[in-house]
């Protein structure tokens, strides 16, 4: 046999260097504990670089090109520039608070978080760096913590950006946050960090957008940590439609705490690559997520949906259903596993990956896994591929509708049952109306 | 209105449809009858244009043009109308806006005013109370959920509100009981007019009680063996299909 050569794990990297030219202008530099906190997980990436496909979970996705991407800091300037436009194009809808970020960066004068209702408290991350240190240091030592992934470190090592959110106990909160990516010069990569307390028997409403003015490249990297005290409920609900051309790498951690539900649901139509990751951790007995998702894809976009749930505590409940739409070349990914330990008897785990190809040549890997320890459980998994059914298309045009609007409300149709899953109506009707216009816009484009 | 000329239609290899014949001219309602497998049900689908059956020779010409080369949608708005034996089940579509989409493709093609949705609700509730369908069953998803007479039912309102000059009823009568079949049989025969035709299509004499034909074919091995008037088919009834298949085996 000839000698197995130790495959590389990672893509070389030329962040370091970058990191070593822009750490003394990232914010929080009179904090030694974050100092030091950005240079280990500086090194910590530099020693896993970017996951390459020989890591399992990175298996469908190539970063290479990524890789190969010459990416800079982004600009405070650019703010200034597209303050005006970014007003315009993503006015904020009634009465919500909000946090508005341009490349990343906070941006006051575009958020707006009027009257905090009592035991809640919302910050900046540049503002916490700058005057709320200790505040700061206790919030991210509480987060679930992101060893071993190299994405989450980088985004340690870069942060400059992102908000506080905490809530006291029975404490309750809706918030928007809105990404927006402008022009700049050059494709920049930015890294916010959004950290989330919900005390007990809060409840949190978090809609979170993610848009582009315009299809320039850039890299997208952030990071959501979530604890949710007891009985604490979070809704996060998220739109990806960022520049076809944008690299998003998403990852979103939670902990949850006894009797704590966390629901997420995250359409996504934009980027030309985007990661969207979720890890939780069912820490408490009868604790339970749901967490959902609808993709729609065409050219040669791909989406890479990885869940992770670990049931620790007896009497947890978790459900990842996913649902795709792909045209001409695109990719879709469900990697969903749910791993049940050895006490935590009377788990219901249960994964469904659904994906309807529009194209010949469009893909989608699927790969749901159970991982259960324990022995009195009910867990189920399963993931179907499949085309628009020809008798429903012939059926819509034998009554005079034209195979395009047939082909439409199918689509729509596939889409429609599982948005009915999302618990707050604002945000089914928000999520709804961004399903509708990828439908109308997609169209127009053409059949791939 | 409809003339179909040496028509011969094959399904995967099988010849179902063999040299048929039929013409139909405006105001005429005919029936076409015949056992299981004889190729009704195919005729239909050929009319209508769905995909899968191979037209190796004939021709048919509706008002005046070529049915075959219009897509489905397109004989539809030219006003061609298909009841289907199984209406198909379409979750996640709503019954209203399907029906709304169609009427207004229709009325567009037409040069009509599409409807909006004030006029489209009025006009949907006349019909609907004409045929028993309440207002819930239009808020489900198309024929989800919906019994074996709610579909029809629903057929026969899409017919209504679509005004086709040329309706084909596959099998509208089975699954129906009674009550259900006499239901769908008077919103048919309310549509039956001077500028208007019918192929009912059907295995059973019993819907011909109700919707009386001016000529009755039948069909047997993919052609027509017999054509005749109403009375036609009560002589089918009695004496059952068994005694035709020797005749088309003679025509044969």
């Amino acid at each position: 046999m000839a000698p197995v050569l130790n495959p590389s794990r990672s893509i070389a990297l030329p962040y370091a260097a970058g990191f070593e030219a822009c750490r003394a202008d990232l914010p929080g530099r009179d904090l030694p504990w974050l100092v030091d906190g950005r240079a280990a997980a500086m090194a910590r990436f530099s020693e896993l670089g970017l996951p390459s496909q020989k890591v399992e979970e990175w298996k469908y996705s190539n970063l290479s090109a990524l890789a190969k991407t010459d990416f800079t800091e982004p600009d405070r300037e650019t703010i200034e520039v597209a303050r005006e436009e970014v007003a315009r194009r993503f006015a904020k809808r009634g009465e919500t608070r909000r946090l508005v970020f341009v490349n990343g960066m906070l941006d006051g004068p575009l958020s707006d978080l009027a009257a905090l209702p009592a035991g809640v408290r919302v910050l900046g991350l540049a503002e916490a760096m700058a005057g709320e240190g200790d505040l700061l240091k206790a919030q991210l030592d509480a987060a679930p913590a992101c060893n071993g992934h190299a994405l989450a470190a980088l985004n340690a090592a870069f942060m400059a950006d992102g908000c506080l959110v905490i809530l006291e106990p029975d404490a309750e909160l809706a918030l928007d946050l809105l990404f927006v990516a402008a022009p700049s010069a050059g494709a920049a990569a930015y890294h916010p960090r959004i950290s989330i307390a919900a005390g007990k028997l809060s409840r949190l409403t978090i809609n979170e957008r993610h848009a582009a003015l315009g299809e320039h490249e850039y890299w997208s990297n952030p990071v959501t940590a979530i604890s949710l005290g007891e009985g604490a409920r979070v809704r996060h609900y998220k739109l990806q439609e960022e520049s076809r051309r944008a690299w998003q790498t998403a990852l979103t951690k939670a902990r949850l705490a006894a009797g704590a539900t966390y629901e997420n649901f995250t359409v996504a139509t934009g980027a030309r690559f985007a990661r969207n990751e979720v890890e939780l951790v069912l820490a408490g007995a009868g604790a339970s997520c749901e967490l959902g998702g609808g993709f729609m894809l065409a050219g040669e976009q791909q989406v890479d949906n990885r869940l992770r749930v670990d049931h620790r505590a007896p009497e947890c409940t978790s459900r990842q259903t996913y649902k795709g739409v792909l045209d001409d070349r695109a990719h879709g990914v469900f990697q969903g596993k749910t791993v049940v330990d050895q006490g935590a008897q009377k788990s219901d785990g249960n994964q469904l990956s659904r994906a309807l190809l529009l194209s010949p040549n469009a893909v989608m890997d699927a790969k749901p896994e159970l991982e259960i320890y324990a022995d009195d459980v009910k867990c189920s998994h399963g993931a179907t591929v499949g085309e628009l059914d020809g008798e429903q298309l012939f059926y819509l045009r034998a009554r005079g509708i034209d195979e395009a609007t047939a082909r439409g409300l199918l689509i729509a149709a596939f889409m429609a049952d599982h948005l009915q899953s999302i618990s707050d109506g604002r945000a089914r009707d928000w999520l709804h109306g961004a399903v509708s216009e990828w439908l109308a816009r997609h169209r127009l484009v053409g059949e791939g | 209105m409809l003339e179909i000329k040496g028509l011969s239609v094959s399904v995967a290899g099988k010849e179902i449809l063999r040299d048929f014949n039929l013409s139909v001219g405006a105001g005429e309602v005919h029936a076409i009858m015949g056992p299981n497998g004889s190729g009704k049900s195919t005729l239909s689908y050929v009319l209508a244009g769905r995909e899968g059956y191979d037209i190796s020779a004939g021709s048919v010409l509706y008002r005046g043009q070529d049915l075959l080369a219009l897509e489905p949608e397109m004989r539809a708005r030219e006003g061609l109308f298909l009841a289907f034996q199984y209406p198909v089940e379409i979750p996640g579509v709503g019954s209203a806006t399907f029906l709304k989409t169609a009427v207004n493709a229709i009325r567009k093609h037409r040069g009509e005013q599409e409807y909006d949705a004030m006029e489209f609700l009025k006009v949907v509730r006349e019909k609907r109370d004409a045929l028993g369908i309440s207002e819930e069953m239009m808020r489900r998803a198309l024929n989800v959920g919906f019994s074996g007479g709610e579909k029809k039912r629903n057929e026969v309102l899409q017919m209504s509100l679509l005004e086709p000059y040329l309706a084909v009823l596959d099998e509208t009568d089975s699954g129906l009981d009674i009550d259900a079949l006499k239901v769908a049989a008077h919103g048919i025969n309310a549509l039956r007019s001077p500028e208007r035709a019918m192929i009912v299509i059907t295995h059973y004499q019993r819907l011909l009680e109700y919707i009386v034909p001016d000529y009755v074919h039948v069909l047997a091995d993919g052609r027509v063996v017999r054509s005749g008037g109403k009375e036609l088919a009560l002589e089918l009834e009695e004496k059952g299909y068994g005694g035709l298949s020797g005749d088309a085996e003679a025509a044969a």
